[in-house]
């Protein structure tokens, strides 16, 4: 009998070795005559476990990780292949308790399903949403959707709903939904993740989204950073087309809409959307100052829907299951789900899906478990480079993008990237001005003057000149770009630079003589 | 390892990529992706060619293909390797990871090694950030990069 074996093809198992694993299966099935057969799934996000290797038993899925090519041989001599212990048994993965705890909605297929295989993703409830959406009035698609209370999740945080109603309202001869997958943020990878192991439910998202708005054509913007991502999206979408989900009729309602993948070159800005737009449009990735809004005037000029991919992808689990049974999770004007990306040093680093609400402190130390090196925690830098630094102190705060807005920071795409006390926030100040002058598009002058004046100010109160000073100046140049500047690029860059500076004000005095001397 | 040097440059395979592409909406960055693929960068003598086919500036184009990090007017070395250098990774030592590369490939960011051997560029987030640090060598992904990890893949691009 043939045995199916999971083995991940995210990238992030890649990097850790998953193809060197699958290849010494396949070598040793073959020597040792086992029929498996070998199904490159999504990452279900636990990366200290990665590559985990999951076996289809009779009891369920088993899971072993995480496995180097090395424990392949011992792995059969165990005969993991029915499920049985070895020093590297993990049991069933669903009971992992930080799978276990979670709420996964979104993500609730990724991991589990073949990537490219359309019946897993039915066989799981994909589809479902498109369904009902081919049956819905495009008004009652937008209702659904805004009643859902689902908002941006690249960052912005606006109402997806309220965006999609204008432009169902606006007329135009055509009009597109632009699938923002610039996933730039350090710290952030569950664009990534949905792309590498559902990425039908991305395409479902974007269907439901085109029938909602009258948009028959859909582009999705994604970085050339995912290599990965790009082929998997690709062949995804190659399916679909097959398989009638995309096309002139999608799921044979009459109505056409169909998607393209467009690879970006790297510009960190364009993740803004109307840098994006231009990009798409062959032009230089500037920001466009609005109004118009792009669901005015966007790609082309015409109404056009920007979301980022998580938003998307949220999509199809709302018109599945209700409004309000995505609403009822979260807290405050945040509900439903947001899928927390735990980075940098950490012991257990992933990808944890759950409703709005819990503490930083539950995400860093209880699931998060510390940091990787063993050392105390520092700070945490919350929503990628424009994220502010969150010291332990304030590790109270709620996941909401209100509270968040409240202590001057951001929620942004959710990712956490953690540090433990060796981390010089000065350098990190630093650091945030360097990469905003790197990526500046230059249209705006506080942005593109006020980045490359930041780091050599902030360079200065590192080699002890006129610290004081300095430190009123960067202050006064952080509230000129936060006001002056045209997109989230130069305003931001001040949350990372003044929340290290009014958290961790000692980093900032230190004597360099002293420093020197040591 | 495949190698990244170009071909010998071809006006007429340029315009036979931007005849390909030019039905496309907002065609210019697939063109410029598909031109640097085929000979492992934009060449300067590409940009009329383009430029005429899409009836834009010479200068239009140039702007263009000059404002995104990732097209290059001279081919790279053999070998690429990327490593990232953004808060995630510097998080796991990713500053140290960074220098030790230079001093090992004997280049600077953005250089490529006198023989050609490899070219070492900067790259802000590979999205494996909770695998940091992480770098790329010739389009496949490498997490938990350590000094060991540089020195093996500084002997297999030397190699």
């Amino acid at each position: 009998m043939t045995v199916t074996v999971y083995i991940p093809g995210d990238s992030g198992a890649l990097a850790l070795g998953a193809d060197d694993v699958a290849q010494a299966l396949a070598d040793e099935a073959t020597k040792r005559g086992a029929e498996i057969a070998i199904v490159r799934n999504g990452s279900r996000g636990l990366y200290w476990l990665e590559p985990m290797v999951e076996v289809a038993t009779d009891a369920g899925r088993m899971a072993y990780g995480p496995v180097a090519a090395g424990d392949v041989a011992s792995l059969f001599d165990a005969d993991f292949l029915s499920g049985d212990d070895h020093a590297l048994s993990l049991g069933d993965p669903g009971e992992i308790p930080f799978l276990k705890n979670q709420t996964r909605l979104t993500f609730a297929r990724c991991g589990i399903v073949d990537p490219l295989s359309l019946e897993d993703y039915e066989a799981h409830g994909g589809l479902t949403g498109l369904h009902k959406a081919v049956a819905m009035t495009a008004s009652d698609i937008v209702q659904t959707v805004t009643d859902s209370g689902l908002r941006g999740r690249g960052g912005a945080g606006f109402p997806t709903g309220i965006k999609w109603k204008t432009v169902l309202d606006a007329a135009g001869p055509q009009k597109y939904i632009v699938c923002n997958a610039d996933e730039g943020d350090s710290g952030t990878f569950a664009d990534r993740m949905i792309m590498e192991g559902d990425p039908f439910v991305l395409i479902e998202g974007m269907a439901i989204a085109g029938l909602a708005t009258a948009a028959t054509k859909g582009y999705i913007y994604l970085r050339s950073e995912y290599p990965d991502a790009i082929r998997i999206m690709n062949s995804a979408i190659g399916i679909a087309r097959e398989k009638g989900v995309l096309g002139v009729s999608v799921l044979g309602s009459g109505k056409a809409f169909d998607i393209e993948v467009r690879v970006g070159a790297g510009a960190y800005v364009c993740g803004e959307e109307t840098s994006l737009l231009n990009s798409l449009e062959g032009k230089r990735g500037v920001v466009r100052a609005k109004p118009p809004l792009p669901a005015h005037e966007g790609f082309m000029a015409r109404p056009t829907v920007v979301n980022n991919v998580i938003s998307l992808a949220s999509v199809p689990v709302i018109l599945d299951k209700g409004a309000e049974y995505y609403r009822d999770f979260g807290m405050g004007r945040s509900r439903g789900t947001i899928p927390i990306q735990i980075a940098g040093n950490v012991k257990h680093g992933g990808l944890y899906e759950t409703a709005f609400g819990l503490t930083l402190g539950e995400i860093v130390d209880v699931i998060g478990g510390g940091t990787a090196t063993g050392r105390p925690v520092k700070a945490v830098q919350v929503g990628g480079p424009l994220g502010a630094y969150f010291p332990r102190e304030m590790f109270d705060t709620p996941f909401d993008y209100e509270a968040f807005a409240g202590k001057d920071g951001l929620i942004g795409h959710a990712g956490i990237t953690v540090f433990d006390d060796t981390a010089d926030m000065m350098k990190q100040a630093r650091f945030a001005f360097e990469f905003c002058a790197i990526e500046s598009c230059g249209k705006c002058t506080p942005c593109r003057i006020g980045a490359v004046r930041g780091a050599e100010t902030v360079e200065k109160i590192m080699q002890g000149i006129e610290p004081e000073k300095n430190i009123a100046l960067v202050e006064d140049l952080c509230n000129t770009m936060k006001f002056g500047s045209l997109c989230a690029l130069g305003g931001f860059t001040p949350y990372p630079v003044m929340s290290a500076l009014t958290h961790f004000p000692d980093d900032f005095r230190k004597n360099p003589f002293l420093q020197a001397a040591e | 390892m495949v190698s990244n040097l170009s071909p010998d440059f071809s006006g007429d395979r340029v315009a036979a990529i931007v005849d390909e592409l030019v039905d496309l909406e907002g065609p210019l960055l697939p063109i410029l992706h598909a031109v640097q693929e085929e000979f492992g960068c934009v060449p300067q003598d590409a940009l009329p060619v383009i430029a005429k086919k899409l009836n834009l500036s010479r200068a239009e184009v140039h702007g263009v293909m000059s404002f995104y990090h990732d097209f290059r007017e001279q081919p790279a070395g053999r070998h690429t390797v990327k490593i990232c250098r953004a808060e995630a990774c510097q998080s796991m030592g990713g500053d140290r990871i960074a220098e030790h590369a230079k001093g090992r490939f004997k280049v600077d960011f953005g250089q490529t090694a006198p023989d050609g051997s490899v070219t070492l560029e900067a790259v802000y987030c590979l999205g494996l950030c909770a695998c940091a640090p992480a770098a790329m060598v010739d389009g496949k992904v490498v997490g938990r990069v350590d000094e060991a990890r540089i020195d093996a893949i500084s002997s297999e691009v030397r190699s």
